[in-house]
């Protein structure tokens, strides 16, 4: 195993991920909301805040998707030693980590079952930028409307119709995230 | 005694050995430590532990045991890492230290002075509890019949 | 229904203190420490740890002490504590055919390669109640004798050559895990093992029983019963290969049963197997005798309507947590739904005495 990929995970793993995951969990509740995490230092080319969400939310039981554009030798092993998480084609994913490019097409990722819905994908996506402008978003936890830079629109539209199917996703970008849940109306403007 | 499993290397033997090893009986031989960071843990979890349907067929789970992983890295040196049974975070912690010193030019000493003491201790309580079975296992004999004599 | 009810704070806090008294007991006695409990009742402890599913004495002696030697509360607190521990991973399949056994019987054959060690076992005891005990005294040191420490060959295996016993389909494929994802039936035979060996004692042995007084017989022999330690092995991917991450001692039983033959097979005879966390031979006696009544299906034997044999009926209430909670939940507020009722039947008889009124 590569020695840089033994560092940078949390320095304390409990509370950091507890804070993580309160990001992760008001930027899903809250689409069109950014957060800012800390405490991981993955290595380049991923973001702050695409490392401490996988830190946060893999573990040996969740198999991963790594984007072509990712999957170095030493993030592979930063990802297995830091969470355990084995690394899988996109079919068999239950999180994707890419930028929008690498993760397309996302038909390929899992939507669930009708009767075990959360058997589905969550992508991370890493955004070159991330802002609260560009398309409309609507729909539970958003009180009138929002907007949020997106890759597109047409791929999230899609995944809204396959509802209560459908992948949910997180945007980053440097150490911020945002959360797009398959509940979200999601119109260009 | 250290080198009686002959299937695994050098490095395997030393980490099962120190997982297997009572923590009180590891810090009595190590009690100081050499400067180092902690790159991972130590962190108290659980390992499912699995067996094979009918001992040799295809696997199923057992049942879950408690199990405390660390990484370190020394000062300037290499990492260690250790996985020991049990809830003992400065067990985990001194293990993986051994780990690492064990790959660095004090492993001579570290051998005489740690990992041969941890195995002649582990030796002799195996060896104890065998001699204990030994002696309850039953020698049959068949009482002589009239036809026969 | 339920409905919060508020004002029961300082009765609760009352008798959570009370408990905490009556589970000290008179102080004039001295207290139990967790270490005593681990070493003078580890039969208690090794039951907790292999339905509570987690091997760890001094948790499971700990939680002996808290729940006042409540066994199936000891292990709900286990149970509980292990939700809270992040998955390191899943061990190598352990060799069982590689364990220091410390006992290993067999019912099938007198002379065996390694023989029939007894251990420490209460079958020889008088079962007469030892007064001596009731002093405190040292005990003898338990003779010795000189042992090889080589492999014992499994009983099954022995058969094996010959082909006189149905062997098992090798594999390694990831086994489903109950703790993770709910449980679908039919279940496979590695999901109904590790809903069985996490499952109740007494339910276990009721089940294998059952099937001894002819409710699903199997004519079940011991082929072998051994106890004794098995080293744990995990891969560890930051190193590249598996290291041992410690060692448990283990319970394993294999039935030799009975197998009619088909036009397809010679007759063989077929197993069941049964494998628990610690010394727990009761149960993997039963648990084998479960796991053969079981494969019933699957070795072309008819249903006949046999508890032991019914795969929903086995599984489904085999685990005494689960049944505790359910069981126990009746015993909680359920003043609304009984409310509801009491107005239903005070109504049904104002009807009926109406009813009674203008016919008279």
């Amino acid at each position: 195993m590569i020695a840089e990929a033994l560092l940078g995970g949390f320095a304390s793993a409990p509370t950091a991920s507890a804070r993580v995951f309160r990001a992760a969990l008001e930027a899903m509740a809250r689409p069109g909301t950014i957060w800012t995490v800390e405490g991981a230092a993955p290595p380049a080319p991923l973001s702050i805040a695409a490392g401490a969400l996988v830190l946060t939310l893999c573990d040996g039981t969740t198999p991963l998707h790594l984007g072509a554009s990712l999957d170095t030798p030493v993030l592979r092993d930063w990802i297995t030693f830091h969470t355990g998480a084995p690394l899988v084609a996109a079919k068999a994913a239950q999180f994707a980590l890419g930028t929008w490019a690498d993760l397309m097409p996302v038909t390929r990722f899992a939507v669930g079952l009708p009767d075990y819905p959360d058997r589905s994908a969550t992508l991370i996506v890493e955004m070159p930028d991330l802002g609260p402008h560009g398309p409309r978003l609507t729909g539970p936890g958003i009180a009138t409307e929002a907007h949020l830079t997106l890759p597109e629109t047409a791929a999230f539209r899609a995944n809204r119709a396959l509802f209560p199917l459908g992948f949910d996703t997180y945007l980053t970008c440097g150490n911020r995230i945002a959360g797009l849940p398959r509940t979200t109306h999601v119109e260009a403007v | 005694m250290i080198a009686n499993e002959p299937e695994k290397n050098e490095r395997q033997i030393w980490m099962g050995l120190l997982a297997r090893a009572a923590p009180e009986r590891l810090q009595a031989l190590l009690q100081d430590l050499p400067p180092h960071t902690l790159l991972r843990g130590p962190e108290v979890g659980a390992v499912m532990v699995r067996g094979r349907v009918g001992g040799t067929g295809v696997p199923f789970n057992l049942g879950e045991m408690t199990v405390t992983r660390c990484t370190v890295q020394l000062a300037d040196g290499p990492a260690g890492h250790a996985h020991i049974q049990g809830r003992d975070k400065r067990h985990a912690v001194r293990a993986a230290v051994v780990d690492a010193l064990m790959q660095t030019d004090r492993a001579y000493a570290l051998r005489a002075g740690v990992l041969e003491p941890l195995a002649a201790h582990e030796t002799a309580t195996r060896a104890l509890r065998a001699a204990k079975a030994a002696a309850t296992k039953v020698e049959f004999f068949t009482l002589a019949r009239g036809e026969d004599a | 229904m339920y409905v919060a009810v508020k004002g029961g704070e300082r009765a609760i806090d009352a008798a959570h203190a009370w408990l905490a008294e009556e589970r000290r007991g008179d102080t004039a006695v001295a207290e139990l420490s967790v270490a005593q409990i681990r070493e003078q009742l580890s039969l208690a402890v090794n039951r907790v740890m292999a339905e509570g599913s987690l091997y760890d004495p001094d948790l499971a002696a700990l939680a002996i002490k808290q729940a006042r030697g409540d066994l199936i509360e000891a292990i709900f607190l286990i149970r509980a504590y292990r939700t809270t521990l992040p998955r390191l991973g899943a061990s190598r399949p352990v060799e069982t055919a590689d364990m220091a056994v410390i006992r290993r019987i067999s019912a099938t054959f007198k002379d065996l390669p390694g023989g029939q060690v007894l251990g420490p076992t209460f079958d020889y005891t008088h079962r007469l109640l030892d007064f001596k005990l009731a002093a405190e005294g040292e005990v003898p040191v338990a003779p010795t004798a000189p042992a090889s420490l080589g492999q014992v060959p499994h009983v099954t295996a022995i058969l094996g050559r010959d082909g006189l016993i149905q062997g098992e389909a090798a594999g390694d494929e990831t086994p489903p895990d109950l703790t993770r994802e709910p449980m679908e039936l039919p279940a496979s035979r590695p999901l109904r093992l590790q809903a069985i060996t996490r499952g109740d004692e007494g339910f276990i042995l009721s089940m294998a029983y059952s099937t001894q007084r002819g409710y699903g017989r199997t004519h079940a022999f011991v082929g072998e019963l051994r106890i004794g330690a098995v080293a744990v092995e995990m891969d560890i991917p930051e190193l590249g290969f598996a290291v041992q991450i410690g060692e448990v001692e283990l319970t394993e039983c294999e039935t030799v049963n009975q197998f009619k033959g088909s036009k397809t097979e010679p007759p063989q005879f077929t197993r069941g197997y049964g494998l628990v966390f610690g010394q727990t031979e009761r149960k993997a006696i039963a648990m084998s005798l479960v796991d053969r009544a079981l494969r019933w299906k699957e070795l072309g034997e008819d249903f006949t309507g046999a508890p032991a044999q019914d795969e929903e009926f086995v599984l489904k209430h085999a685990d005494n947590i689960q049944a505790t909670g359910f069981l126990e939940h009746i015993k909680l507020p359920h003043y609304v739904d009984f409310q509801a009722e009491l107005e239903l039947v005070r109504k049904l008889r104002a009807e009926a005495g109406a009813t009674r009124d203008a016919a008279e």
